[in-house]
């Protein structure tokens, strides 16, 4: 079972829940940030976007000290899955979950819009429907969504292959252009060293219906989905 | 009675706070006493025109209201329409011009707050927000940082708080140079059976506070900001605005969604214009009760608070509830969880007053009707503009042709009017929820519907604004029936029905008969089109004053229009899907360039009579639209609108966002700057692979339409049947200059 994380102020923690339960057939429940055990069964974590107590200090800053973070990080510890989207991904990287940090846009302001993305890293947990080098077409919805490391880290992040998606053009290549808010080395999605845990700001919730926004979401979701068939020993 | 304690009522003092010498003795009539301080500000505000709609109300009255499907018209915080399978949408849209002006981040912000609280009150889950935004010349540098700010605060909020903003209007004309408009629309989803009304029945029931604490913030932003003119002291009234939190609302929109499941509640109020004092007052006045409060027990933000301040803060993110007695348990539960204030602040009384308590002291006691009720109703002189015959004046023998009909397009894709807002809709969240079908740019928005608990039906609602104030200033009643026919239009040309209208009528200073009658003649065109479409008035706002200075914005009825779509999957877009497909043009082209934007870009003028509506005609499109888009023979539609058709054909083969040229043939013996810039209502460019089937279908119902091209190519190329080539230019430097448009214009992009 997916268990989706509601914390006040998120706003696509139902749009999850229906991605992963009626598009995919996957059970998924939203568990209160009050919470202090993630529920019996939970096979993956799913940290939804929105703005967790409104974000008006760092975003995802005060999400990390909701009761039910302490639950999801010892799940983590232990190997379980953890996928953070757009908030959800401010959330674990300032939950120390994962490196590096989200920050301003560089022009400043929201954006929402549909982007291009390139699958940098197949086979994982999160990216096994994917090849290397596939493009995606998934919408983004932030404001704070510059991915930041300092060099040493991001060189560090290559070297280990836990970039597994980042911002490109509609033919592929990876360039300024594409970026479209300064993620440094246009980083659009990181894992750990571990390959458990994945933030990406683009919303592949918002991608799995042909007509509404198209279907290149269920790759990613997809994967999990097919990665976590049968493993209930996850739990 | 206690003796006020803040300052002495008089006469003076209740000028001060905009009442007539009239008024004020009717209030020493109903009390048959002097008010005390705190009773004199409820009245001020409950009969303010933003409130009581005292200059406004005979002519609303005269509205087209009811039809089967409508469940809920004016009079409550929104409309009610029922779409079928059970369900129902609610809606409206509302002005926060004045607060905008003022302090563009946080009037924007407050007025999307706003809205949606309209809507949630009524138990529905708020899905699409609207905005029609219009400011003054965009090269004056004031106005960009209004559009900063305003985009700013509607992003600011909307993002935050999870619902879609799917569409919109942004326009600019040097007549909102004093007075920028901010018009919000928001619609939601509900269960037909489970409509929540501001009633507070049930004597002895508990009246309880939930939501924001109360602050100083917004006090008479009803009655003094909202409505009077703006002068140069206008700055001053900063303090007037309210300041929105998002993330309250939020919480405040699952919180009351999750109590409105449960049976704890008998009436629900949002606290808007006016706060604590507006929405207890309805309450009680809609169910023929009394209410008593405690003010000691309202949540504040701040200390020494006075009743005076209390009661007429316009703090945002707050409800007041009656709840059945003995389920306050049940409504603490839930808004404790959530981390919201809850207070019970009073109960229910049969005596039909309002009885205010604060210190042990009595310090308003006044009967509820008279105050809700009984506002004033006034019958304002109306006179026609004594330069209306001049501003008709228009002789299109005596214009010179258009010598450059390329550049002319050119011209007009390019300029901040008609070229692409994507600059302002980028930073609006327009997915969240998941059910946005056609986002902004459109003619219209498409959102699939879902229930509260997730699952998804097939029906699809369009959703469009539109007003042309040009028109409206040019003739106000034909302003208003073309902005009603093109909502309509629009709705339509994505397949779906219209179903009903809200408005958000937009005037000068209603004291100045000029001006009354610009609202006369506005409301009977309303009137009249919306009778004749069948898509009755449903819910709406009316905005006077504004007017800064003695100028006065252009009359602008804004138009919120909604359809309903059987099958959501069934729809047309706007742009041409794909090449090699007949283009057909429904309607008629007429030598006409009367009120157009060719007319004010290329040569400088604003007049004419507007092109006449035929409402047959629309009413005989309307179900051309919706029968061939079912069919699958209308695969993209796009409504002739500013600009005229030679825009609406470029618009077509490019907002798709990749390129699709198109090949035109124009037959008419019509001068060509007015057959490619007129702005004739109740015309259609429409693709389709069936042309035979689709122009047999429009002879069946009465629509001219005619096969005038193909699309494909990487050209747009419209000539005359002798081969004339009138426009032949690349799609991609038309596209380039429509994208780049507002950008370009702005210093701080």
């Amino acid at each position: 079972m997916f268990s989706v994380i509601q914390f006040p102020g998120s706003n696509d923690d139902r749009d999850m829940r229906f991605a992963m339960k009626s598009v995919l057939g996957a059970e998924a429940r939203l568990v209160w940030h009050k919470d202090a055990e993630l529920p019996a069964g939970t096979a993956a974590v799913l940290c939804p976007g929105g703005f967790s107590y409104g974000d008006y200090l760092r975003c995802g800053a005060m999400a990390q000290y909701s009761p039910i973070m302490a639950a999801v990080k010892r799940f983590a510890a232990a190997g379980g899955p953890v996928v953070g989207v757009c908030n959800g991904f401010q959330v674990l990287c300032e939950s120390g979950l994962l490196p590096g940090a989200l920050i301003r846009n560089h022009h400043l302001h929201f954006i929402c819009d549909f982007v291009h993305l390139r699958v940098e890293r197949a086979g994982t947990l999160f990216t096994g429907r994917a090849t290397a080098g596939q493009l995606l077409r998934i919408p983004i919805k932030h404001g704070e969504g510059a991915y930041f490391a300092t060099a040493p880290e991001i060189a560090r992040l290559e070297e280990r292959g836990q970039i597994f998606l980042r911002y490109c053009d509609a033919n592929g290549a990876v360039s300024e252009a594409a970026n479209p808010n300064g993620s440094v080395a246009n980083i659009a999605g990181v894992m750990n060293e571990r390959g458990n845990v994945f933030g990406l700001m683009p919303h592949p919730e918002h991608a799995v219906e042909a007509g509404i926004g198209g279907v290149d979401g269920r790759v990613l979701l997809g994967s999990l989905v097919d990665a976590l068939r049968g493993k209930e020993a996850l739990r | 009675m206690s003796a006020p304690r803040e300052r002495a009522v008089d006469l003076a003092l209740a000028r001060e706070h905009g009442l007539t010498d009239g008024e004020y003795a009717n209030i020493l009539e109903i009390l048959g006493r002097t008010p005390t301080f705190p009773e004199l500000g409820i009245f001020s505000v409950m009969w303010s025109e933003h409130c009581s709609y005292k200059s406004s109300k005979q002519y609303l009255k005269c509205l087209p209201t009811k039809a089967a499907h409508v469940l809920q018209g004016p009079g409550e915080n929104a409309g009610v329409v029922a779409i079928g399978d059970g369900l129902a949408v609610v809606f409206k849209i509302e002005s926060h011009n004045h607060p905008s002006y003022i302090e563009p981040k946080q009037g924007a912000a407050t007025g999307v707050g706003g809205i949606l609280r309209d809507i949630f009150t009524m138990g529905a889950r708020p899905v699409a927000s609207l905005d029609s935004l219009r400011f003054g010349p965009i090269d004056d540098p004031k106005h960009q940082y209004l559009l900063h700010g305003v985009v700013d605060g509607v992003g600011g909020y909307g993002n935050p708080v999870g619902v879609a903003t799917v569409g919109g209007e942004t326009h600019f004309h040097e007549c909102y140079r004093g007075n920028i408009l901010v018009n919000a629309f928001n619609l939601g989803v509900i269960a037909a059976d489970r409509v929540f009304l501001a009633s507070a029945a049930g004597v002895g029931n508990p009246v309880i506070y939930v939501g924001s604490k109360t602050g100083r913030d917004g006090i008479h932003g009803a009655s003094l900001l909202a409505s009077a003119e703006f002068d140069a002291g206008s700055e001053a009234k900063r303090p007037t605005v309210q300041v929105g939190d998002p993330f309250t609302e939020k919480c405040l929109i699952e919180a009351c969604l999750e109590l409105m499941a449960t049976d704890a509640i008998v009436g629900i109020q949002d606290m808007g214009a006016a706060g604590l004092t507006c929405s207890s007052f309805e309450m009680a006045s809609n169910s023929g009760t009394g209410i008593e409060l405690d003010l000691d027990r309202v949540p504040q933000r701040e200390t020494g608070m006075t009743p005076y301040e209390l009661l007429l803060s316009e703090s945002q993110e707050r409800m007041l509830l009656v709840a059945r007695a003995g389920q306050e348990g049940t409504v603490r539960e839930i808004f404790e969880r959530w981390d919201l204030d809850f207070a019970v602040v009073g109960s229910v009384t049969d005596d039909g007053r309002m009885r205010i308590r604060w210190h042990g002291d009595t310090v308003v006691d006044i009967p509820v009707d008279p105050v809700a009720r009984s506002s004033p109703e006034l019958d304002r002189p109306v006179r026609q503009p004594a330069d209306l015959s001049e501003r008709h004046k228009l002789d299109l023998a005596s214009l010179t042709p258009e010598q450059d009909l390329n550049g002319a397009l050119e011209t007009l894709l390019d300029s901040p009017n008609l070229a692409s807002k994507a600059w302002v809709y980028r930073q609006y969240d327009q997915l969240v929820q998941g059910d946005t079908v056609i986002g902004p740019g459109g003619d219209a928005a498409l959102v699939r519907v879902k229930r509260e608990d997730g699952s998804v039906t097939r029906k699809g609602i369009a959703l469009a604004l539109d007003c042309n104030p040009r028109w409206c200033w040019l003739d106000p009643c034909a302003g208003a029936v073309a902005a009603v026919a093109e909502a309509a239009r629009n709705v339509a040309c994505t397949g779906a029905r219209p179903l009903a209208l809200t408005n958000c009528l937009n005037f000068g200073n209603p004291e100045k008969p000029e001006i009354m009658w610009e609202f006369a003649e506005a409301t009977r065109g309303l009137g009249l089109a919306a009778e004749a479409l069948g898509t009755p008035v449903v819910s709406g706002n009316v905005s006077f004053y504004n007017e800064t200075s003695g100028q006065a914005i252009y009359p602008t009825p804004t138009i919120g229009m909604v359809g309903l779509l059987e099958d959501w999957q069934r729809h047309a877009a706007s742009h041409f899907p794909d090449g090699g497909l007949a283009i057909v043009l429904l309607g008629e082209n007429r030598e006409d360039l009367a009120a157009s934007e060719w007319l004010a870009l290329r040569r400088g003028l604003e007049a004419g009579t507007p092109p006449a509506v035929d409402l047959d005609h629309e009413r005989r499109l309307i179900d051309l639209l919706v029968e061939g888009v079912e069919r699958g023979e209308i695969r993209s539609a796009h409504d002739v609108a500013d600009g005229g058709l030679a825009v609406a054909l470029a618009e077509c083969c490019f907002t798709g966002g990749s390129e699709i040229g198109a090949r035109v043939t124009l037959a008419e013996a019509i001068r060509p700057d007015a057959l490619l810039f007129g702005e004739a209502p109740g015309r259609v460019v429409v693709a389709t692979a069936d042309a035979d089937a689709l122009l047999e279908r429009a002879a069946a119902k009465g629509v001219p339409a005619r096969r005038v091209g193909t699309t494909g190519g990487e050209r747009l190329c419209i000539a005359s049947p002798a081969g004339r080539a009138w426009i032949d230019t690349p799609v991609a430097k038309l596209h380039a200059l429509w994208e780049n448009g507002i950008p370009r214009r702005l210093e701080v992009a």
